[in-house]
């Protein structure tokens, strides 16, 4: 069990992180609360499973991600940024986005489960438990494209600029990062991870339509957990709220109706403890 | 005019009228939709007609609720169908135990959403701006994992069906809901715009500044949560009773979401905005049935389009353009005047070369 706990959690851990980083890195630099951003991440799935029919699987995912992040620039272009003031705004504007995928998608596809076959299929044994290849792979495919972001982050000039704004906004411009291009570049990022993310997943999930609620609450709460604007914090929640996930679900009779409450009340108590989230800088006071 | 004018006599209501509604075409509007909600069975009782009418009034009494709380204070609220939810079920869960009928239920039901309202704006005394928003995103959910655990109870996915209904036909239960939103909605207003309301604006602006002034925040936020929670509530029981299921649907992200775009679409923090917003809307959706399955796209992109064009809403930007401000005295007056109503000053100054 404790075995189960471990692998599984640290698989989802990978998945949600992902998801978790790049929301926090279009929040903290363009100050957009993106709930479309799950939205993007099915899109990459379905991308996956559409081309996959025309090509092998490497071409496939390279184009999805691509055609995501194209679909993330051109909205923030033509819709989000002229509206950055209206706060009310972008938040419905960013729920009709997402509406507008999940009913495309209804409408290419159909309400069907569908699914992308695995790339390496079989099981193996690990502590004692049975895992599937494909998701040892989602696990190291997520650590890598993680460590290759946070080398981004840290080590350029574009990262950090990156980091400045999502500190400090007004700091980060007066010190001359231009907010614009790093907006640019956090929003495409982070369409970029939310695509690899749904590049990871697709194997092992079933497709549908509305796949993209139940993680887009997780994410929410993982961001908010760590504090909004932190980085290392996004990441830190998702892994917390990953193995409350798994540990509910495992432990607790009926748990699978519980996993996303449960997450959600750990999050209402750490905030209600420490209302600016595990590593928050405290936006409380910016005015 | 010889003599001193009564107030509520009929020349001082027609002078009213005269001078305070029909000057302003904003007003007119105000004026004709409630004349066309009163007397609109008069030419149509068409069932289909009577419902679209009928579910648009509740989704403005919600929205505007939601206004109140969001628009106003600024604490914005992404689970209000936490309060809209559980009151449908309490209305259903005590007609069904102790046999109550809907007038007692409905009420019941709306105190119980107070409370919780209550319940959920304790940790927006701690937790502000976006935090706020996802602790209450998280308060419908963990009532829905409840109701999924206690399926004997509750209904489960199911939810409780065969829920009394409100009235004896269609028509009655149209007046009943038109007028309860009526009333409600003018009690929201006046709230709005009275003393009580701009502290709630001011909350919104400014919290610190407010609480240096000597005004009990904590109070203040607390009262916006609950006024909120208990017009939501009274929504939630007549819509539960309307469609006579209280069900896990009336407690999902999408009611939670929807009377932000009612709200956002027609316009934040006016309280005649979300009631704009939902008698535009939702029989709009209905009208989209035409294409069934293009139906949700469409609304989609029309969203979009007008939220990128309008981005403070439908009801501003149309009154924008049909009446201005006053340069020196700040009265609205209707486009077409050359000079203002009141003080008498040129409204738009020439540019002379």
């Amino acid at each position: 069990m404790l075995a189960a706990i471990l692998v599984n959690g640290l698989v989802l851990s990978g998945i949600y992180g992902m998801l978790a980083l790049g929301f926090a890195l279009t929040y903290g630099v363009a100050r957009i609360l993106n709930l479309a951003h799950t939205a993007f991440y099915m899109a990459a799935s379905y991308f996956l499973f559409f081309l996959l029919g025309y090509t092998g699987f490497l071409p496939a995912a390279l184009l999805a991600a691509l055609l995501v992040l194209g679909l993330a620039l051109l909205a923030y272009r033509f819709l989000l940024e002229p509206l950055r003031e209206h706060e009310a705004t972008v938040l419905i504007v960013t729920i009709a986005i997402a509406l507008l995928f999940q009913e495309v998608l209804l409408l290419l596809f159909g309400g069907h489960f569908r699914s992308v076959p695995a790339l390496l299929p079989g099981f193996v044994e690990l502590l004692g438990v049975r895992v599937a290849q494909q998701a040892l792979l989602a696990l190291a495919f997520a650590a890598l494209v993680l460590l290759l972001a946070w080398a981004f982050l840290k080590g350029s000039r574009i990262g950090l600029a990156i980091r400045a704004a999502a500190q400090d906004m007004e700091a980060a411009e007066l010190v001359g990062v231009s907010l614009s291009r790093a907006g640019y570049w956090a929003v495409g990022l982070g369409a970029l991870l939310a695509a690899l993310a749904g590049l990871a997943v697709a194997p092992m999930a079933t497709l549908e339509p509305h796949m993209w609620t139940a993680p887009l609450l997780v994410v929410l709460a993982a961001v908010v957990l760590g504090g909004l604007g932190s980085l290392p914090g996004a990441l830190l929640g998702a892994v917390i709220l990953a193995f409350a996930e798994v540990v509910v679900v495992n432990l607790v009779p009926g748990g699978a109706f519980l996993r996303t409450a449960v997450a959600l009340s750990v999050l209402v108590l750490v905030l209600v403890l420490k209302p600016e989230g595990l590593f928050g800088t405290s936006f409380a006071e910016e005015r | 005019m010889t003599g001193p004018l009564r107030v509520w006599s009929i020349p001082w209501l027609l002078l009213f009228l005269r001078h305070e509604v029909l000057a302003l075409p904003s007003r007119v509007i105000a004026l004709l939709f409630v004349l066309f909600l009163l007397f609109f069975p008069l030419f149509s009782q068409d069932p289909y007609l009577l419902r679209v009418l009928t579910l648009s009034a509740l989704f403005a009494l919600y929205a505007a609720s939601w206004d109140l709380l969001s628009g106003y204070t600024g604490q914005v609220s992404l689970g209000h169908a936490f309060f809209f939810g559980i009151s449908g079920y309490a209305s259903a869960l005590l007609g069904r135990e102790l046999g109550l009928a809907p007038w007692a239920t409905i009420p019941l039901g709306a105190a119980l959403a107070t409370l919780a309202g209550l319940l959920v704006g304790l940790p927006s005394l701690r937790v502000k701006g976006p935090y706020l928003s996802l602790v209450t995103l998280a308060f419908p959910i963990l009532a829905l994992g409840i109701i999924f655990l206690f399926p004997n109870f509750t209904g489960g996915e199911l939810g409780l069906s065969g829920l009394p209904r409100l009235g004896q036909n269609r028509l009655e239960e149209y007046y009943l809901v038109t007028l309860t939103m009526l009333v409600s909605v003018y009690i929201l207003w006046r709230i709005a715009n009275s003393r009580l309301g701009l502290i709630f604006h001011a909350l919104r602006e400014d919290e610190a500044a407010v609480r240096m002034v000597g005004v009990n925040t904590v109070a203040y936020k607390l009262l916006a949560f609950a006024v909120s929670a208990f017009f939501a509530g009274l929504a939630g029981g007549l819509y539960a009773h309307y469609l006579r299921v209280a069900g896990p649907d009336s407690l999902s992200l999408f009611t939670s979401i929807q009377p932000v775009i009612w709200t956002v679409f027609g316009g934040i923090a006016t309280i005649y905005g979300p009631v704009a917003g939902a008698f535009l809307l939702v029989p709009l959706l209905e009208l989209l049935r035409v294409a069934e399955e293009w139906r949700m796209v469409g609304f989609a992109i029309l969203i979009l389009l007008v939220m990128r064009f309008l981005p403070q809403g439908v009801v501003r930007g149309v009154l924008d353009r049909l009446e201005e401000e006053c340069p020196r005295c700040k009265v609205r007056n209707p486009f077409t005047r050359r000079r203002c109503r009141v003080c008498g000053v040129e409204m738009r100054l020439e540019v002379r070369a």
